[in-house]
């Protein structure tokens, strides 16, 4: 159950924080103009998470449950500021074009939301992982979703011109409109695999999220209920 | 007893309206700016006309064929978003931008959200002001053979002169459909002797947003200003055919004013205030989201209750 590979497999697919949680959705939609902004913005917020998890794993029993949330957010802020001056001091056109999005990584709730939710509770390693994994998920969403827009905005992919001279890029997708376009987009696409896995008969519980309430009362079509 | 008694469920009146018979006097009622739009623009017009509207329906029927839905193309709806996105683009615009504009109206902006009577924004107006921000130097370059290319709000803007009376024919640039005042009123009149519209929406926005300028527009009481404000841009066109879309206007009387009073005071800010010369279409589709809130709390009393305060006698 919580060996590393399952927590890097719930962290990509089955719980990806940007299509199927929904989580730390001010970076998703601010940072994607690009695909390097992505990759960049998750990368980052990886490094930070899987460190912020050790840690607070490490100090779970020492931590008093009432100031829980205070102390989590001083080691994520520690980890934010150590990995700020590294941005600045060896990639600082990275820096540069995430800007302000970087010290907000502190109040980003994948974060909070796993060391609340998982580190807290969990031993070190599979923490470790299960914030990589976050990581990663993180970081397949927003670099998809920053392809996506760079492409069909700029027609670009990673700042390298792909498509035609003569295609005009439909620049509202480098916008703040676009990200919502393509975010919704892409969930439904994602959304639709899923459902065609569920529908074909396959056990989708790998790849399903359990919601653990109960399948009788619930109208939503997750795949997890027994008809 | 029970035998005299027939129970069925609402509704109990019916009509012969449908919304095919409706949408097909909003597109007869647009004959006029369309024909307009086509002896003034030339034939180009008529072709990005005829492009937008079988987008439009194209777009709509496969993508209804492809879920398994009904088809609705023969509500003359989907014609009517083609119609009205054609005419609110400049005769500039390349054939390209009015599939694009067409398919996201469509796709986009209607069917998404559950086909019509569900889209929480007008659709034509949605693609336009996607088209606006995605190729905003194509979009408001309206030169064409005798004009330079600017529209009277904008030489009103510089402080230009402009003249009015050919602003009511229509003789001016501009988009396809909302040069001519004339031609637009006309079709107005129509859905109004028919019924298809009713005057609240736009006789508000039109009054307030008249106030609006006369307020805050600096020329004070000046008649041809005013009167260049009202017939330029795509006020008319917005005003008469497209605030007064059933699915994104209110539903209740006294929302429908407040509604027409939200429109004319946001199309009189973007205008004095805001960085372009013109500003109905965000207007519009800014009024468009508020719609629910303004139908919730302008519902109407049901017959036969009274308030709850002010009956403690």
């Amino acid at each position: 159950m919580n060996s590393a590979g399952e927590r890097l497999y719930n962290g990509i697919i089955k719980e990806n924080p940007t299509f199927v949680m929904m989580l730390g959705m001010c970076p998703t939609l601010a940072v994607t103009t690009s695909a390097m902004n992505g990759l960049g913005m998750g990368l980052t917020t990886m490094v930070i998470l899987a460190m912020s998890n050790l840690i607070i794993s490490m100090l779970r029993k020492v931590i008093p449950d009432d100031v829980r949330v205070p102390a989590f957010i001083v080691i994520v802020a520690s980890f934010v500021t150590i990995v700020q001056f590294l941005l600045q001091a060896y990639i600082p056109t990275l820096n540069d074009s995430l800007g302000l999005y970087i010290p907000l990584i502190v109040v980003n709730c994948i974060i909070l939301g796993r060391a609340e939710a998982y580190a807290s509770k969990n031993p070190m390693i599979p923490s470790l992982f299960d914030g990589i994994g976050m990581g990663l998920g993180f970081t397949v969403g927003l670099t998809s979703i920053g392809l996506v827009r760079e492409l069909v905005g700029a027609g670009k992919i990673f700042g390298v011109a792909v498509l035609p001279a003569s295609y005009e890029p439909v620049s509202i997708f480098v916008m703040a409109p676009g990200a919502f376009f393509v975010l919704a987009l892409l969930t439904g696409v994602q959304n639709k695999v899923k459902l065609n896995l569920a529908n074909k008969g396959k056990d989708v519980s790998k790849i399903q999220s359990g919601c653990n309430a109960d399948c009788a009362s619930c109208g939503a079509k997750c795949g997890n209920a027994k008809e | 007893m029970g035998d005299l008694r027939k129970v069925s469920s609402s509704p109990h009146i019916r009509d012969k309206v449908t919304s095919a018979n409706i949408m097909r006097d909003v597109v007869i009622a647009l004959l006029p700016a369309s024909l307009f739009g086509v002896y003034h623009f030339g034939m180009k017009a008529l072709l990005l006309i005829l492009i937008t509207i079988a987008t439009c329906v194209a777009t709509e029927y496969i993508y209804e064929k492809l879920m398994h839905k009904p088809i609705t193309v023969g509500d003359y709806s989907a014609v009517v978003t083609g119609l009205l996105l054609s005419l609110n683009l400049p005769v500039g615009a390349t054939w390209w931008m009015a599939v694009l504009g067409g398919i996201f109206a469509i796709l986009i902006v209607k069917q998404l959200f559950g086909g019509l009577g569900q889209n929480f924004m007008n659709p034509a107006l949605g693609a336009r002001c996607f088209l606006l921000i995605s190729f905003a130097g194509r979009m408001t370059n309206f030169a064409y053979d005798t004009f330079t290319g600017a529209t009277p709000l904008a030489v009103l803007r510089e402080g230009g002169t402009v003249d009015t009376l050919q602003m009511v024919i229509g003789n001016t640039a501009g988009t396809i459909g909302e040069t001519s005042v004339i031609a637009i009123l006309i079709g107005a009149a129509y859905m109004l002797y028919r019924g298809v519209i009713n005057i609240r929406i736009p006789g508000t926005y039109l009054v307030t947003f008249l106030v609006f300028i006369l307020l805050f527009g600096g020329h004070g009481l000046d008649g041809s200003y005013l009167l260049a404000q009202l017939a330029g841009g795509g006020l008319m066109l917005g005003a008469w055919f497209m605030a007064t879309d059933y699915v994104t206007s209110p539903i209740t009387t006294t929302g429908q004013i407040v509604y027409g009073v939200v429109l004319g005071v946001l199309t009189g800010i973007f205008r004095c205030f805001g960085a372009s010369a013109e500003g109905v279409s965000y207007a519009i589709i800014f009024s468009n989201l508020l719609v629910p809130l303004i139908e919730k709390y302008t519902v109407p009393m049901a017959f036969g209750l009274v308030k709850e305060k002010g009956d403690k006698k």
